[in-house]
């Protein structure tokens, strides 16, 4: 199984490959993941140019560790199979299909992302897969998608043109998001499989994305897609785990293992009732504060 | 590869370079321009002429404007100039001539 199936990804951050000044250096703003972008960013006469400025972004920059995603053409282009040819000979490390429906999109691109590591001899298994779901149609698909493909690690919500679909659209509130966003969270780990917010698109509004920050980490989402580098600090700051809460869940997992061995099921820290559903959730609050490098504990 | 007809890449913005290659009878002409010739002008000249020997342009016109691009920028911006000057969009030697 590829290790990075399950890697963090707070923030997701999408850059136009059409641009050679913003995909030379962005790990400094060290989002966990940038997307770069053949698609809707991409003027429609320069998507052959995107490609070969991506494929040696890809070979040549150090990324220092910031995983890197391409954004393929819509498989109702002709463009997307040499954009992942670009990519896997690139070396990227996922591929983010645009406008998913079904499962079988998946299979397909999961079929053409395994040719061309054949064709460019990339380690089998190495290229991951992400769908983005911007439809009603897509979205009702949630659960068949998220299951589609062993190498498929999560979804993400595409706000605008969803809402479009729905015959709506973005009105800061998030009201007509919430029913997609819960769908999808349910279905993403129903599957095991992670879950993406879409982008917040007012840059002048950074209190309004701050709440929806807050908003969707409440509903359980791996991380939200970014579109500048000043919305970084804030999605990683409420995704880092706060003191009380490591130290809590610390105390959590090891009562838990103590009591375990004393046959005691049932039991109270800080005056709290705990038992063995809690033991997942306090190794994944400290799995997050590691990987955000606020714990240095031995659990 | 011959430059098959006129083709240009790229854009005058920072970080940038624009590649214009022609069709030339008189083997390959290279003329650059950057804002940063001083400093770097003979690593410019050597990457754009790697990256023609590697496509195998052996005559033509190549008019290079850098703004101050990063050698994958230069050789992806001279790649393109080429293979558009061909009409070629698909099943692109990546890795192999491209590299």
């Amino acid at each position: 199984m590829n290790p990075n199936l399950k890697r963090l990804r707070r923030s997701m951050m999408f850059l136009n490959c059409q641009k050679p000044a913003l995909i030379k250096d962005p790990y400094i703003y060290s989002p966990d993941s940038i997307m770069l972008d053949l698609e809707d960013a991409v003027a429609e006469r320069e998507k052959d140019a995107a490609r070969y400025s991506l494929f040696h972004a890809l070979r040549e920059i150090d990324y220092r560790g910031v995983e890197r995603v391409v954004r393929i053409n819509g498989l109702d282009t002709d463009l997307w199979q040499e954009d992942i040819r670009c990519a896997v000979a690139g070396g990227c490390d996922a591929i983010r299909i645009p406008k998913t429906e079904t499962g079988e999109d998946v299979k397909r691109v999961e079929a053409a992302v395994q040719a061309a590591e054949e064709e460019f001899h990339v380690e089998k298994g190495r290229t991951l897969i992400m769908a983005a779901l911007e439809s009603a149609r897509g979205v009702m698909n949630a659960y068949e998608i998220c299951t589609s493909s062993p190498l498929l690690f999560g979804i993400a919500l595409s706000g605008g043109d969803y809402t479009k679909d729905l015959q709506t659209s973005i009105s800061g509130t998030g009201v007509e998001l919430m029913g997609a966003r819960q769908h999808m969270i349910i279905a993403a780990r129903a599957a095991g499989v992670q879950c993406f917010d879409t982008v917040y698109t007012n840059l002048n509004d950074m209190e309004g994305f701050r709440k929806d920050v807050e908003t969707i980490h409440t509903m359980g989402f791996d991380g939200k897609s970014i579109i500048n580098p000043r919305q970084i600090p804030i999605v990683h700051e409420i995704y880092t785990p706060k003191p009380k809460d490591i130290i809590f869940a610390e105390k959590v997992v090891r009562e838990i293992d103590t009591k375990k061995a004393q046959g005691i099921g049932v039991f109270t820290v800080d005056g709290k009732m705990i038992d063995i559903a809690f033991y997942d959730g306090a190794k994944r609050t400290l799995a997050l504060a590691k990987a955000s490098g606020v714990y240095k504990g031995d659990l | 590869m011959i430059i098959g007809k006129s083709a240009m890449a790229g854009t005058l913005e920072s970080s940038d370079a624009q590649v214009t290659v022609e069709p030339s009878e008189n083997g390959l002409e290279l003329e650059i321009s950057s804002s940063v010739m001083n400093q770097y002008g003979r690593q410019i000249r050597a990457t754009v002429m790697q990256t023609l020997e590697r496509l195998d342009v052996q005559s033509g016109k190549v008019t290079v404007v850098d703004k101050g691009a990063l050698d994958c920028t230069l050789k992806a911006r001279v790649e393109c100039a080429v293979y558009r000057s061909n009409d070629i969009k698909d099943a692109l030697p990546w890795g192999g001539a491209i590299v």
